[in-house]
């Protein structure tokens, strides 16, 4: 079936991309690159922002078709803030990803876009959620997607330790970023990481330049 | 304290000139007449109790249940027209079922005794339908939130309480209930006190039988509503009998029972008596 190619032969923008989540102590690190291209040949945005929140405390990242992706992170904003407010309470994790997977889910047949979500609420503290394709809601410790994701299994494998400290978890996660835009042809540009932790949301941005360099380059 | 609303108790959608809406306040009357349902919320669970009264020896024993499991984790007693409370019992378990199938997790007590009053609440405005005539308690137990008790009446709100009483004898039932510390109880500890709390109120002359239901959701369940088992039960309906009995055996007389010591207090004297002595004079 052709939806179960890669992400670089999807229709329209993608986001060929590479996004990552990993879990530390005390929080969650989510991470992303920041091209957008057409069918993997031109390059029709630098710059894009593919870490979208969802709630004060709860971000997604986004792989796929870009227009689908933003349609889909649009409605689930206004699902999850609509529920927030009825519940008198912050949303869990768990429930703005399953409002994402009922999303993907149910329009599975038109939709080509897939999600990770992390955050931090008070019952569980950090969380990691994967959305895939065709809308399998995952709990993972941490994870990448995206195309640009394929090249770094190995080094996400061997090099992740569970309940890192902020200083290390940001380090892997830049790591992890760099070899992937180093290697993958349609990710790229500046590397976009957001720290959630309980006190609040952390924006770091890092210029293609000041990324780690690698024996090679 | 009842009133006749000539004219102006039709339909729903009318108020009377004092500003009352008679068909709601006449649904609460229906509640009234049904026997008693209590629900108490102790430090680690929540108990149910229902006065069952049975109206014919046919009745298969068990049938006719008062209390409703509506998820996992949430239990719902009723008074009232039985037939409008398994309506909503249905009404309830879809909220439940549809917050967890969009949202991945139990749903929480006060959301969902919320949903169902507004569900109550919009029977209350239409003359083209009659409020529900059932008034029913939500119970729940969750790791986090610890215990919860909602009540919601046929008028469409909902209350959050630690001890209520629906049915024919709620301010005898609240009365005892008052009574009760139960935030520093254990369930085991409630499970009897609920069942002599509905022996207490069981009126003898007017109703005979009467089938006692328990039900109980806590951190003794690990979080799932269900059934007090069968020898708890037998257990706390003997304490119940023994209370009751001993109290009104001794009603001539003035006399206070106190528990857990067996003291009687006689004027200014004071004895001790113990238990096994007190079955004896039964």
């Amino acid at each position: 079936m052709e939806r179960h190619l890669m992400d670089s032969q999807i229709k329209g923008v993608s986001t060929g991309t590479t996004i990552l989540a990993v879990t530390f102590n005390g929080g969650v690190i989510i991470g992303s690159d920041s091209r957008a291209s057409i069918g993997g040949y031109y390059v029709s945005s630098k710059t894009i922002n593919k870490l979208i929140q969802v709630h004060d405390r709860i971000f997604c990242c986004i792989a796929g078709s870009l227009a689908d992706a933003q349609a889909v992170t649009k409605a689930a904003k206004f699902q999850i803030s609509f529920h927030s407010i009825q519940m008198e309470s912050p949303p869990l994790v768990k429930a703005a990803a399953s409002v994402l997977k009922e999303l993907c889910y149910n329009n599975k047949e038109e939709l080509q876009a897939g999600f990770i979500t992390a955050g931090w609420d008070r019952k569980k503290g950090p969380q990691v959620y994967t959305v895939a394709l065709g809308g399998m809601l995952l709990s993972q410790p941490f994870t990448i997607g995206g195309s640009g994701s394929t090249y770094i299994y190995g080094y996400a494998d061997a090099k992740y330790k569970p309940d890192m400290s902020k200083e290390e978890c940001l380090q892997f996660a830049t790591n992890a970023l760099a070899l992937a835009m180093g290697r993958d042809n349609v990710s790229g540009g500046v590397a976009h990481l957001v720290v959630i932790t309980e006190e609040g949301v952390e924006h770091i941005v890092i210029p293609g330049d000041k990324l780690p360099k690698f024996h090679d380059e | 304290m009842s009133s006749i609303g000539t004219g102006y108790d039709l339909s729903a959608s009318t108020f009377s000139p004092d500003g009352r809406v008679f068909q709601v306040e006449y649904a609460m009357k229906a509640v009234e007449n049904s026997s008693t349902a209590i629900g108490i919320r102790c430090k680690d669970g929540v108990v149910f109790g229902v006065e069952k009264l049975i109206l014919s020896k046919l009745y298969e024993q068990g049938s006719n249940k008062r209390i409703f499991n509506v998820d996992r984790h949430v239990g719902m007693a009723v008074a009232g027209l039985l037939a409008d409370a398994r309506s909503l019992s249905e009404v309830a378990r879809e909220e439940a079922s549809n917050f967890r199938s969009n949202y991945g997790h139990n749903i929480p007590l006060k959301y969902l005794s919320e949903r169902v009053a507004m569900y109550v609440h919009a029977y209350t405005l239409y003359s083209a339908v009659r409020p529900f005539g059932c008034s029913f308690i939500l119970g729940s137990y969750d790791q986090d939130d610890g215990p919860q008790l909602y009540m919601v009446d046929p008028s469409g709100i909902s209350f959050g309480y630690w001890g209520c009483a629906i049915g024919k004898a709620k301010q005898a039932a609240k009365t005892e209930i008052e009574k009760l510390q139960m935030k520093d109880m254990t369930c085991r500890e409630l499970v009897k006190e609920v069942a002599k709390i509905i022996y207490i109120v069981h009126d003898e002359v007017k109703d005979k039988a009467f089938e006692l239901e328990l039900s109980w959701v806590g951190e003794v369940t690990n979080g799932k509503h269900e059934l007090v088992p069968k020898d708890i039960r037998v257990e706390a309906e003997k304490y119940a009998k023994v209370c009751t009995t001993t109290t009104s055996l001794l009603h001539g007389i003035s006399v206070t029972w106190v528990q857990n010591n067996s003291t009687f207090k006689m004027g200014k004297k004071k004895q001790t008596l113990n238990i096994s002595l007190l079955s004896m004079v039964k």
